[in-house]
């Protein structure tokens, strides 16, 4: 249908008018699944995933509305737990405060690294970016107050708001889905903002929007410390999941298992790095009990995803018939 | 300044002994330029005579070797090219520049958010934007686009999306316009329609245009500066450029054009 008259590239096909009501209902499916899941499954493993799925929208927040790749968020999400694990275990914050540094520290090194980084394109910004971040990898391994291999063990999870006891696992979920649905509504917030319409036409046209005045490396930035922000976010939130602070948190490895998530679900998709998440936190579970290493694993499903479906999971549902038809668009 | 006498508008935009070195290799040599307010100026020249560098310089896309430039009034050497635009001379680029994934009205606010200081909310929702619909809206009537103005820019015809192109540097209602090549590729159609829109543009404006239809450049423009190997050949209205023997050589071959 309606042939010719679109871009060659994609047959027009016109969202169905049902299709925003639609999309609400399954917007309230998954949240109800969200509520309903820890009576059901494992809850440190639903948080885990929770984590993981923030970190990787935080991180597609550059990758797929900036068109920026970092190869060093580890440093903003391992960094942000060891603020966060040090705040509430020796200063004895509040949980809530505790992540809040986590955040303004994120914060901090992603707007350090980003001046650095942000004028660079391409590979060299992503080898700047690593190279930063493994920089503060051997800062934490230095550290006094990281413990180096040890990390910064047995965080106490602390009362929320001094009345919410957090030891418990179900508190704990609701608490960890409720920073996770206020770090989502942020990426939404941004992406779908006066902020987020410059971010989307420096992608699309970058001399362009030089051209109109734009000072492209400043809103880069702009973005940069956001997504830094909310990947801080993940990470505090995760340090008092596991109560615990590691050097795994801020290594390279991790860096590129990001990657790896937002490309699997499909970048520049609110949900993409949501599910990719989930399909790699999910595998790592399943296969850290059994005899098969788990990175051969990964490695393999990162070729298919490469070979057979480059937009990702969510991406090539969304580029599909029916997902116009949804009305689903993919930013990139 | 210099005094403005009536019949010779003022200087907006002016370059001294402007020159390029890419390596070893010099690929604009000692131009000097005047636009002036309310007049067409055409660039011409062979492929690779340097007009789209001369171009890239002005702007401060790149950032020129030697010589001085000046954007009314204001020595812009060594100015960033995003300033550049904030003071007022907006360029468009030879291949068509709209933001392809955006609509005809995003394409056109995208240029209106900034001067309007709604660039940076990233805790506004997208409505906000509605207050600047007016104003796009007049410029894309303005350039006959009315119908097109939910279309994806990608979507447009190519004569469309230079249109789009001119629309949304309007929008910036800037002192000086480069064009770089507005109708390569364009039907004749398009390219009277495009003309005219030029013409009326540069009642209020300086445009300075790189241009190959020497139609045109006959029809609308009130100086013409010949470009050859990076240095200037010839300056004048186009009867006087047209005539001139070593133009006729260099640009258009020996025979008529």
């Amino acid at each position: 249908m309606a042939r010719g008259s679109a871009s060659p590239a994609a047959p027009a096909v016109v969202a169905h008018p049902r299709a925003g009501t639609l999309k609400l209902v399954l917007l309230l499916i998954a949240a109800a699944a969200l509520v309903a899941a820890p009576f059901f499954l494992y809850p440190i493993f639903l948080m885990k995933l929770l984590c993981f799925a923030l970190f990787a929208a935080a991180f597609n927040l550059l990758l797929g509305y900036t068109g920026l790749l970092s190869f060093g968020h580890a440093t903003f999400f391992g960094g942000s737990a060891y603020f966060t694990a040090h705040a509430v275990k020796v200063w004895g914050w509040p949980p809530e405060f505790g992540i809040l540094l986590g955040v303004a520290g994120a914060a901090a090194l992603g707007l350090l690294m980003g001046v650095i980084a942000i004028r660079r394109q391409g590979i060299y910004f992503a080898m700047i970016t690593l190279a930063l971040s493994q920089m503060f990898f051997f800062f934490c391994l230095q550290a006094a107050f990281t413990h180096g291999e040890d990390g910064i063990q047995s965080v106490p999870r602390g009362h929320l708001f001094g009345v919410i006891d957090l030891a418990n696992a179900t508190n704990m979920y609701f608490f960890v889905l409720g920073t996770f649905t206020l770090g989502m509504l942020a990426i939404w917030r941004f992406v779908n903002s006066p902020f987020g319409m410059i971010l989307k036409a420096i992608r699309e046209n970058e001399p362009r929007a030089i051209s109109l005045g734009y000072s492209v490396a400043e809103y880069k930035l702009g973005a940069f410390v956001m997504s830094a922000a909310l990947a801080g976010l993940a990470g505090g939130v995760k340090a008092l999941v596991f109560q615990f602070a590691t050097l795994t948190d801020v290594g390279w490895q991790m860096s590129g298992e990001v990657i790896l998530m937002t490309l699997l679900g499909g970048i520049g998709t609110l949900v993409g790095p949501v599910v990719g998440s989930a399909l790699v936190v999910t595998l790592q579970n399943y296969l850290a009990t059994s005899q098969f290493p788990v990175t051969i694993i990964t490695g393999l499903v990162f070729m298919a995803c490469v070979l057979l479906f480059r937009r990702g999971i969510v991406g090539e549902f969304y580029a599909s018939r029916l997902g116009r038809r949804l009305g689903f668009r993919s930013e990139s | 300044m210099a005094p403005v006498a009536d019949h010779e508008p003022r200087v907006v935009l002016s370059a001294r002994g402007l020159g390029k070195d890419f390596g070893g290799f010099t690929a604009v040599n000692n131009v000097d330029l005047d636009v002036h307010h309310a007049r067409i100026h055409a660039l011409i020249g062979p492929n690779g005579a340097g007009k789209t560098t001369v171009f890239n310089l002005l702007t401060k896309f790149l950032q020129p070797s030697r010589g001085k430039i000046t954007l009314l009034g204001t020595d812009i050497t060594r100015t960033r090219p995003d300033k550049v635009a904030r003071m007022g001379m907006v360029r468009s680029f030879q291949i068509s520049a709209v933001f392809p994934h955006l609509t005809v009205l995003e394409n056109v606010r995208v240029a209106l958010q900034r001067p309007a200081e709604l660039a940076v909310q990233f805790w506004r929702p997208l409505s906000a934007l509605d207050r600047l619909n007016g104003r796009a809206e007049v410029l894309i009537d303005e350039l006959g686009l009315t119908s097109y103005r939910d279309t994806r820019a990608a979507d447009l015809s190519y004569g469309r999306k230079r249109v789009l192109e001119i629309a949304t540097t309007l929008a910036l209602d800037p002192e000086v316009l480069l064009l770089d090549e507005p109708m390569a590729g364009m039907g004749q159609e398009d390219v009277q329609m495009v003309a005219g829109i030029i013409r009326e543009v540069a009642r209020h404006r300086a445009v300075l245009m790189v241009e190959h239809n020497l139609n045109v450049v006959a029809d609308i423009c009130h100086q013409v500066t010949v470009l050859q190997r990076g240095e200037i050949l010839a300056h004048g209205d186009y009867a006087t450029v047209s005539t001139d023997p070593r133009v006729r050589t260099a640009y258009m071959g020996t025979e008529d054009a």
